[in-house]
């Protein structure tokens, strides 16, 4: 009987890589809130999510050697799943972040990655605790 | 890793921000500075920023600000100043015969700094420096609560 990892784990592994890459994206918006022209971005955790798991995570990967290939869909975050967000108050500039709306998403997105974290290490601990056999 | 990418993303906004304080301290320190002639004035300036790689920015080649496939993530976007830009705005010639600079019609010229404007780009470019700061903060606290992971 082995243990897969991937089962035991569930969603909160990759629920946890994708809060983890929503707040660089997050922290991108804030860093350029004076740049004129940026557009503030951001995409839709739940459907990026429900991709991810439909990727399946025991997969192996498709090698590319040249800029031609076409790889197997990677973690990252590719352009066309990053929305740009519709701003409330357009600035002359062309600039469409909103400091408040991004911080308070940052902080939202912290305590989400909290809760990710603490679900991931619920599961390791039990795991420890069955390996243990205490 | 993208947490590893805030230090970069945020970073080089506080250093885009602290360039940006330099700049309006500079021009209200000079915003007296007069010149007889009006192509010796000082005039003022200000940083233009542009969105960059954050990795491209700081230069590092830390392999985990690139995400697994060795790319350079589309997402995530720094801060870097494309230069200083002088502005353009019109000179303010004073009538001050007395003035030791003052040219031959009895002219000197005040740079075209406004106080006004300066005193709201300081505000608003410490604010968003404490902004970054925060999200650093926060960044840090999340990456050692990662680390702890199975303790």
């Amino acid at each position: 009987m082995a243990i897969s990892f991937s089962n035991a784990l569930g969603v909160h592994e990759q629920a946890l890589m994708l809060r983890d890459q929503r707040s660089a994206i997050i922290a991108s918006n804030i860093a350029n809130s004076d740049t004129p022209g940026y557009k503030a971005r951001d995409f839709d955790f739940a459907s990026v999510l429900k991709e991810r798991m439909g990727m399946g995570g025991d997969t192996l990967e498709l090698a590319t050697s040249s800029s031609g290939h076409i790889g197997s869909p990677s973690n990252s975050i590719s352009d066309d799943m990053l929305l740009y967000r519709t701003p409330l108050q357009p600035s002359l500039d062309g600039n469409t972040v909103d400091e408040q709306l991004e911080n308070a998403a940052f902080a939202r997105n912290a305590l989400d990655h909290q809760a990710s974290f603490q679900f991931l290490n619920g599961k390791f601990t039990g795991l420890i605790k069955a390996l243990r056999g205490e | 890793m993208s947490l590893m990418s805030i230090f970069d993303i945020s970073g080089s906004a506080m250093s885009a921000q602290s360039i940006r304080l330099n700049a309006t301290s500079s021009n209200m320190a000079n915003a007296n500075s007069v010149s007889g002639s009006a192509e010796d004035v000082y005039r003022a300036r200000y940083p233009v920023f542009s969105a960059a790689h954050a990795a491209a920015i700081s230069g590092s080649s830390d392999p985990f600000a690139m995400s697994f496939d060795g790319m350079m993530p589309e997402s995530e976007q720094g801060v870097q100043v494309l230069g200083m830009h002088e502005s353009q705005a019109p000179l303010q010639p004073r009538y001050e015969p007395e003035h030791p600079l003052s040219n031959e019609d009895g002219y000197v010229f005040y740079p075209n700094v406004n106080v006004v404007e300066e005193m709201t780009n300081m505000i608003s470019s410490s604010r968003s420096f404490q902004a970054n700061v925060d999200v650093m903060n926060a960044a840090k606290t999340m990456m050692q609560r990662v680390l702890s992971m199975g303790q």
